[in-house]
């Protein structure tokens, strides 16, 4: 049981991570319309810049601070050279263009850092177990990953719900021209919210960083996670990306922690390691194929698509 | 009297709040032209696809001869003899004029799964498509491709590839939309030739064409009908006069 | 050697006969010359770079199929790749070494996920599609490193091609590379009849205007459905030449940047047009091969340059050549 809720934890952990990428990549797809391929190269330049800062100033919460701002500014500038003439254009141009920024930054980050990977310590006090209920001892950092997480979905939904800005970002999903014609300055709000979104995927990849290696190409298979979280969630919707993430995360880990035992049951020894992680990998993309021919627009369609 | 070919009864459409079709009940018999107008937000493009098939109803029933077709497929309806025009022209924008017709010419020749032959090479799908062009003076056009085509000239070939598929009933929502004067005129001129060979329902704006064409009127306000009859009485109706015709003065598309 | 003269003697369809022919007609007498290039210098590595070109090609156009003509963006295609490769691959290690099996079976392995991958998926639009395509390509590659018989996360590599006795031998290099030509150009022929049959005329219509389609009396999911098979059988035995070609079979060879990059082969050389997949996919493959011969990091100029396609050419190299047929 104790061993279940901490898997239940792990799990929601990684859907808070999800979470903070699907956040980003749902508002830039749902208000620029934009397909970005290229999202996991800001989750992959946040992890790497935080391990270089970390190093360079020896202080973890410096380094992810600085890493953010660097990611943000990545982001901005990526947006107004290569992103900005994409708008408006056939998905596949944005699939084409947006692959070879995939690739770009993979080669780049090859370039910089070298193919070896980097690690990102955290400051001894993180190294911790902490006991949340009798018996059961919890990552401290883990959690910390979770409450920090939640702290920054808390601050989006307030916001995109309650600023000026949330709420152009809002009028800008389901309405582009009306945002326009309302003298708004479209090309600065877009920026603004690819900045964001950057942000808000560096901070992820740095935030994962210390749990696993700093790697070229880790943002390429938590993008396709993060795809698939906001197209359960309903493309655009904020709300949609956070249920989604949290489901994506527990079926994810929950599947790799018990299927083994659970095929065992039926299955030989052999059968079940070799079924398990396949079908536990499989899980989150069946249960995205079931959700689109129940409901081929997600589970919250944003209003107006 | 013989059974109206097209028996629209009860039929109702909500959408959220709106009531675009109010239990339209509406006869048209075989070889007539019925026009349906009303002022904007009367629900005529909807009562289009409705007895298209492309808008479910919550109520009601189309009969079209003698068969309840509420709950057939677009499809199929065109394949019973239900065509239409779109308001909003609505046609394969990269083919040609030719190809156009000569697809809708193909769809109703048995299925398409035939991988080997060229369709294009097909005197069966071509020559038909032709003779739709000729019908509506479009042969010149024939190779040219639809976004190349002006205005006017999509307008006919809408008529054309709706014409292929040998309808039964024609549904033609606002036909002269964007046209200008000479343009209407001349569609005019080639709608009042299919007059009788083909039931039309027709959709429109412009008094001056429902009035040259049509049989019998049906007023809609709100989705609901109002008043119907020959053009006369429709004319002559109070109702009309008040809900519709004084507005129509005000108000030009 | 000339073999490969008569089958580009075969009579091309008449759509072949435009003034743009002169550059696809060109690219494939270059190909077809790739063997005699390779035997006159000794350098094998022509024929397995060339080798590689036809076969990715061919999937290409297998993908340009259903994605340029029929508006499906499939964005899980590298998955009937790995089909067709791990049908032989299987075949072979349980002792079926037979080409006569093994490329049957992987053509209908192949149609067949298609089959189930498309009836679901084709209920979806847009973006939509795009996602769970590439949600189903995704489910193989982890079933594919869970089969541990067969090599797992790292592959496998396969002992002997496919025997087809007394008809080709594969393992002789150049038969295999015209083999592969053969079939690129049975394929080309293949598209360009489908394109123009009456089927084609309905998928092209479908993707132009499918409201239309359905107005006059088409209901176009099973034609869509049956393209979709057909492209994912085209592929499946693209992919069973490539595992004969490279003698090796691995997840890798389907995961999603692999079918990122059958889809930017497709678009780079021109959607919906007859030759430009094959045009992308030698554009991309040279580049990639001349670049890496350079410069240690080629990715610095391929990414940029696709960027820089997205952004410039419309149509792709096809567009380049007034072949601009949309957008």
């Amino acid at each position: 049981m104790l061993y279940f809720i901490e898997q239940c934890l792990n799990g929601v952990q990684l859907g808070m991570l999800l979470f903070l990428l699907a956040a980003g990549l749902t508002l830039i797809f749902g208000i620029m319309d934009l397909v970005n391929l290229a999202h996991g190269s800001l989750y992959m330049l946040g992890a790497y810049f935080a391990a270089t800062f970390a190093a360079f100033t020896d202080s973890f919460v410096l380094g992810a601070l600085l890493a953010l701002v660097a990611t943000a500014i990545c982001g901005m500038v990526l947006e107004v050279i290569a992103i900005r003439p994409l708008y408006g254009r056939p998905h596949l141009d944005h699939v084409l263009g947006t692959f070879g920024l995939l690739l770009f930054f993979n080669e780049l980050v090859r370039l910089v850092w070298g193919p070896a990977g980097m690690t990102l310590s955290l400051p001894s006090a993180m190294l911790t177990a902490v006991q949340i209920i009798p018996g059961l001892y919890y990552p401290l950092y883990r959690l910390v990953i979770i409450l920090v997480a939640l702290a920054v979905a808390a601050l989006l939904y307030v916001v995109v719900m309650r600023t000026r800005l949330g709420m152009l970002i809002r009028a800008g999903a389901s309405n582009r021209e009306m945002v326009g014609a309302l003298g708004v300055n479209i090309k600065l709000l877009y920026t603004l919210v690819f900045g964001l979104g950057a942000t808000l995927a560096g901070f992820a990849g740095l935030m994962q960083a210390p749990i696993l290696t700093v790697q070229i190409g880790m943002g390429e298979n938590i993008l396709i996670l993060a795809f698939v979280v906001i197209i359960i969630g309903g493309i655009g919707s904020i709300r949609g990306a956070f249920v989604a993430a949290v489901i994506v995360g527990l079926i994810d880990t929950l599947g790799r922690a018990f299927l083994p035992d659970v095929l065992h049951s039926v299955l030989s020894v052999n059968a079940a390691m070799t079924l398990a992680p396949a079908i536990s990998s499989m899980s989150i993309y069946m249960l995205m194929a079931a959700v689109l021919v129940v409901r081929p627009e997600g589970l919250f369609p944003a209003a107006s698509r | 009297m013989t059974e109206p070919l097209l028996q629209v009864a009860g039929l109702t459409k909500r959408f959220g709040g709106v009531v675009a079709a109010d239990a339209i009940a509406l006869d048209i018999t075989a070889g007539e032209c019925h026009a349906v107008i009303g002022p904007n937000g009367a629900g005529k493009t909807t009562l289009v696809g409705l007895l298209a098939g492309e808008i479910a109803p919550q109520g009601g029933s189309i009969r079209f001869d003698g068969r309840d077709i509420t709950a057939l497929a677009v499809h199929n309806r065109s394949q019973l003899g239900v065509a239409r025009s779109f308001q909003t022209t609505s046609l394969f924008a990269e083919f040609t004029a030719l190809d156009n017709v000569a697809l809708a010419v193909q769809a109703h020749a048995g299925h398409s799964f035939r991988f080997w032959t060229s369709a294009r090479a097909e005197a069966a799908l071509r020559e038909p498509a032709l003779q739709a062009l000729e019908d509506v003076g479009l042969a010149a056009r024939a190779e040219a491709r639809v976004d190349k085509l002006s205005h006017g000239e999509q307008r006919q070939l809408e008529i054309a590839v709706a014409l292929a598929t040998k309808p039964r009933l024609l549904l033609l929502d606002e036909p002269m939309a964007g046209l200008g004067a000479d343009e209407s005129a001349r569609m005019v001129a080639l709608l009042r030739r299919f007059k009788g060979a083909i039931t039309m329902l027709l959709i429109e704006h412009d008094m001056a064409t429902v009035f040259a064409l049509a049989d019998r009127i049906t007023v809609l306000v709100y989705g609901r009908v109002i008043a119907g009859g020959d053009p006369a009485s429709v004319r002559a109706d109070a109702a009309v006069r008040e809900a519709y015709l004084g507005e129509h003065d005000a108000r030009h598309d | 050697m000339k073999a490969a003269r008569k089958v580009l003697g075969v009579p091309l369809p008449a759509c072949w006969l435009a003034p743009r022919t002169a550059l696809p007609a060109a690219v494939l007498v270059v190909l077809g010359l790739v063997p005699v290039y390779a035997a006159a210098t000794g350098d094998p590595f022509a024929l397995t770079l060339f080798g590689r070109i036809e076969i990715l090609a061919m999937a290409a156009l297998s993908l340009n199929l259903i994605m340029g003509y029929g508006g499906m963006a499939s964005f899980g295609h590298a998955a009937y790749l790995g089909i067709g490769g791990y049908a032989v691959g299987i075949l072979w290690k349980e002792g079926i070494g037979s080409g006569f099996v093994q490329w049957p079976v992987a053509i209908a392995v192949s149609a067949l996920f298609a089959l189930v991958v498309g009836a679901l998926s084709l209920r979806t639009r847009g973006v939509y599609f795009i996602m769970i395509t590439l949600a189903f390509a995704q489910m193989v590659y982890y079933v594919a490193q869970g089969l541990d018989r067969y090599g797992g996360d790292d592959g496998m590599t396969i002992g002997s091609r496919s025997s087809f006795a007394g008809l080709v031998n594969l393992n002789n290099a150049a038969q295999l590379y015209y083999l592969c030509f053969a079939l690129l150009l049975a394929s080309l022929f293949l598209v360009s009849r489908l394109v123009n049959s009456r089927f084609g005329l309905v998928i092209e219509g479908t993707r132009s205007n499918e409201r239309r389609m359905r107005a006059i009396g088409v209901s176009p999911f099973r034609y869509k459905l049956v393209c979709f098979v057909i492209a994912g059988a085209l592929c499946g035995l693209a992919g069973a030449l490539l595992a004969n070609h490279t003698n090796f079979i691995s997840p890798a060879m389907m995961y999603w940047t692999r079918s990122g990059d059958l889809m930017v082969m497709v678009i780079l050389g021109g959607l919906g047009s007859l030759f430009g997949p094959v045009l992308g996919t030698v554009t991309y493959l040279l580049l990639e091969e001349a670049l890496s011969r350079v410069t240690e990091y080629p990715g610095l100029f391929i990414g940029p340059a696709l960027l820089l396609v997205a952004i410039f050419m419309h149509g792709g190299i096809e567009g380049l050549f007034g072949a601009r047929r949309r957008d």
